[in-house]
């Protein structure tokens, strides 16, 4: 119940701001909060990167195994995407299996690195219909301070960037890098107040009657989009929340997503 | 998996069922199509068959997800084991998760909650036989079963998706659309006001693509609203209008 008090009174709180033209960290509408990638940091892993967005942290890790194709697509490698909301990131998640929040953060993550074909699936194919590399992408989240999504899509890509492919330990021979095709971007946006805000915190995550998570690729193409929360939206919110997508994933696709 | 160039879908400016490309499948409403259920609706959309049924407002289980301000909707999108050309695997997997969450809060925006405190809306949507669009075909039948139940709603949600086929954005793709298509966007929306209330998208749509499906996709559900309305007035009309004798 104290609980519940505090997050009305935080949410009245944003959304008085939000009424008079401003954010918790002064921010403005269209701006994120201080990004870090950092980039193969987990040794045993084939890929990984630590993504701060403000208080945000999140782990992704990537892992690649030999298995077998899928029987409808016999010719190409496999990518497999979870998402852990793990207790220690925030007082509100509980551990047991996945919830439909977890499984929603996964299948976004995921809808971006499959559309936008950043992976080259046919590369992992080893022998048709035997043998193909499973990507698994893990994203672990730290701490839950809100947009987790983009957090979580930003550390898949950046840790897709550095993928090596484990031939040694499978006595196999071949190329061990994989050069990524795209590197989608997902941005997302809540409405608070009638206001769109780019890149929500927890509390005005909490405030907001919808979100948007828009991913684009590199040549401004859309290969995903998630609309959640209990809100409507017009089309003209739609389409603005669109192009402010759009122009976002560019500026920090720039800045983050250069190869090292 | 969206290759496209597999296979032509479009072939002398018709698609592979003779559809125009601004065009719907053919959609069949049936309401109170089940006893037990409060409130119930059978629908089709081309080849896919769905059957929504509705229980409450009831007691919430468990006590501690009650609400203590509003009820509390649930949605469960089910396929059945026999609805697909693979058989289903029967139970929720992570893709009737992640859809029944997005349906559900399809419907957050018209369901009235703050009358029923602690209460549960209860939405189970079954898919009997499919051949794509079927959340929104699930959208549908449910938004007419949740009016047949009586449940206090300031309007129906009406469903449907966009896609690309052969590079030109299409309304309502089949099966064999979507499996060879580039792009999916379903959408829900409540049509009287335009607002959206759902909205997804996986594949490689241009911006200038996805405003043209946008605008498609909203006069698409205006036709279904349509449909959805005059199922209502045509079950109603006829049982009050027998009520209205007995009283004479």
């Amino acid at each position: 119940m104290g609980l519940e008090i505090i997050a009305d009174i935080r949410k009245d709180y944003v959304c008085n701001l939000v009424r008079g033209g401003k954010r918790e960290e002064g921010r403005g509408f269209r701006e994120y909060r201080e990004i870090s990638v950092e980039r193969d940091i987990i040794k045993r892993a084939e890929g990984s990167a630590r993504v701060k967005i403000g208080d945000t942290e999140v782990l992704v890790g990537v892992k690649v195994e030999l298995g077998e194709p899928f029987s409808d697509t016999p010719d190409k490698g496999v990518i497999i995407t979870n998402a852990e909301l793990v207790p220690l990131a925030s007082p509100e998640f509980e551990s047991g299996p996945p919830n439909e929040n977890s499984v929603q953060l996964a299948r976004v993550v995921d809808r971006g690195i499959r559309e936008s074909k950043a992976i080259d699936l046919e590369k992992l194919c080893i022998e048709e219909g035997e043998k193909v590399w499973i990507v698994f992408i893990d994203v672990h989240v730290l701490d839950n301070d809100g947009n987790l999504v983009d957090a979580a899509a930003l550390g898949a890509i950046a840790a897709l960037l550095d993928i090596r492919i484990p031939n040694e330990r499978y006595g196999l021979t071949g190329e061990n890098t994989l050069p990524m095709r795209d590197t989608p971007v997902a941005v997302t946006m809540a409405e608070v107040e009638g206001n769109i805000l780019v890149d929500p915190n927890f509390n005005e995550e909490n405030a907001a009657t919808s979100r948007l998570t828009v991913i684009s690729n590199a040549d401004g193409s859309l290969s995903g989009m998630q609309k959640s929360g209990s809100g409507g939206l017009k089309e003209e919110e739609v389409v603005e929340m669109v192009e402010i997508g759009i122009e976002k994933a560019r500026e920090i696709r720039e800045k983050y997503l250069s190869p090292l | 998996m969206k290759e496209g160039t597999e296979r032509k879908l479009i072939i002398d400016g018709k698609r592979l069922d003779g559809r125009g490309f601004e065009e719907l499948r053919p959609i069949k409403i049936e309401i109170g199509v089940l006893k037990r259920a409060d409130g119930s609706c059978y629908l089709e959309v081309g080849d896919n068959k769905v059957i929504a049924a509705v229980y409450g407002p009831r007691e919430m289980h468990p006590r501690h997800a009650q609400d203590a301000k509003m009820a509390v909707i649930k949605y469960r999108y089910n396929m059945a084991p026999f609805s697909v050309d693979d058989r289903k695997r029967p139970g929720p997997d992570r893709r009737s998760v992640e859809i029944s969450k997005v349906s559900r809060e399809a419907f957050d925006p018209v369901i009235m909650k703050e009358y029923y405190p602690k209460m549960a809306i209860e939405v189970y949507v079954e898919m009997l036989q499919s051949d794509a669009g079927t959340r929104t075909a699930g959208i549908n039948a449910a938004s007419v079963a949740l009016a047949d139940a009586g449940i206090p709603m300031t309007d129906l949600v009406s469903s449907i998706a966009v896609g690309k086929i052969d590079g030109e954005v299409v309304l309502d793709l089949t099966g064999v659309e979507d499996n060879n298509g580039e792009a999916d966007m379903p959408i829900a929306m409540i049509a009287r006001t335009n607002t959206i209330t759902a909205l997804q998208m996986d594949g490689h749509l241009t911006k200038e693509e996805f405003k043209r499906g946008l605008k498609l996709a909203m006069g698409a559900c205006h036709q279904i609203y349509e449909l959805q309305r005059a199922a209502l007035i045509e079950r109603y009309s006829k049982s009050e209008g027998r009520e209205e004798k007995k009283r004479d």
